[in-house]
């Protein structure tokens, strides 16, 4: 008798592969690293309350970047604070995620031109998973970007040969229908890495 | 309770008109020139003084006249007892920036001399603890200079955008 043609009488065994096991759980349990710098932190405060909840996603906050799985970096990073960023990125453990949540972490916001001080998004010194537009974003978004993030976990793979890291792209119409391409299959980011260099052309064209 | 006019008269009774301008521009309050070199004996006296009893410096700034290669400090003083108020303006080189240190009259200077130099490199001679308090202390310049311009790079992280 095998293991898988068996019978069994109580419900306790769950027949799955290791990788969406471990996958699984890993994405139910995010705990976060509390990083809020500026105006952000007050919304992923309140994202962390009763009226929206983290805790529902098993998302619940640590003090301590040892403990944690993904740091919200929630506001405007100063290039003073960026050092420290980096340090506490490399002393969390591994797997490590990181959302950026607001424009000024995503790239400088309304500090782009004048912000002498701010560094113009944080993916210049640490690796981002998942980019919460918004000034601040409202709680939903942050909690979106985090069923993003589970569902990118989730796409991740022990087999060899496929960058669990790489970034992917997830089109989202609203509703059920996630899809996730990896960034070199869409058209999108064809068309977005076309266009980047012409801004940055454009950009030394004007001195800024 | 004494207007700007009567503290001015009160100022160059007790040091002389050498160094003090009162000027009044109509369009904000009008203010009292002092010499750095005699700003603390007045910075004392104003506070000491029966009648005059500054016992708070309100807010102290640093200001850039970029057109006379000036560098400026304005005191706003403001005496709870008495219930007036004083400006006070002190006007220095913009390559010799220095001016005596007030901490140990008004506390309430500390941070911001300290902010005053950071922002401007206004040295405050006889500050206890006179280094930078907002950015780095390895960030180069001055960045509320009018003619600040921000590094390229700071600590390998490009600072444009």
């Amino acid at each position: 008798m095998g293991f898988l043609d068996t019978t069994y009488k109580d419900s306790n065994i769950i027949v799955v592969s290791l990788e969406k096991a471990l996958n699984w759980a890993r994405k139910s349990s995010l705990w976060y690293m509390q990083f809020g710098l500026a105006c952000c932190a007050i919304e992923m405060m309140a994202t962390a309350a009763s009226r929206y909840d983290f805790d529902r996603f098993g998302i619940i906050p640590r003090s301590s970047p040892r403990q944690a799985d993904v740091m919200i970096v929630a506001g405007t990073v100063t290039l003073k604070m960026a050092t420290r960023i980096q340090r506490l990125y490399e002393q969390m453990s591994e797997p490590r995620y990181v959302i950026s949540m607001g424009s000024c972490s995503n790239c400088g916001g309304p500090y782009w031109e004048h912000g002498y001080h701010v560094l113009k998004g944080v993916d210049r010194v640490v690796p981002v998973d998942v980019y919460v537009p918004g000034c601040p974003p409202r709680p939903e978004a942050l909690l979106q970007g985090f069923l993003h993030l589970q569902k990118k976990i989730m796409n991740e793979t022990l087999v060899e040969g496929v960058d669990p890291t790489k970034a992917v792209v997830i089109e989202d119409q609203g509703g059920e229908d996630v899809s996730i391409k990896n960034v070199d299959e869409t058209e999108e980011h064809k068309k977005a890495q076309i266009e980047f260099p012409q801004q940055d052309a454009h950009r030394k064209e004007s001195g800024s | 309770m004494m207007k700007i006019e009567e503290l001015y008269k009160k100022l160059i009774e007790k040091f002389g008109e050498e160094g003090f301008e009162h000027v009044a521009d109509g369009v904000v309050e009008p203010w009292i020139v002092v010499k750095p070199e005699q700003l603390r004996d007045v910075a004392k006296f104003l506070r000491d003084e029966p009648g005059l009893r500054f016992d708070s410096l309100m807010c102290l700034s640093g200001v850039h006249y970029q057109k006379e290669e000036q560098l400026g400090v304005t005191y706003h003083l403001d005496s709870t007892s008495e219930k007036h108020k004083l400006t006070l303006k002190v006007l220095m080189p913009q390559d010799d920036a220095r001016v005596p240190s007030i901490e140990q009259i008004w506390k309430t200077a500390d941070w911001h001399e300290r902010e005053a130099f950071d922002m401007f490199g206004i040295h405050f001679e006889g500050h206890p603890d006179h280094r930078r308090i907002l950015c780095p202390d390895d960030w180069e310049g001055y960045p509320l200079r009018k003619d600040y311009k921000e590094q390229e790079f700071y600590r390998g992280m490009k600072v444009a955008y």
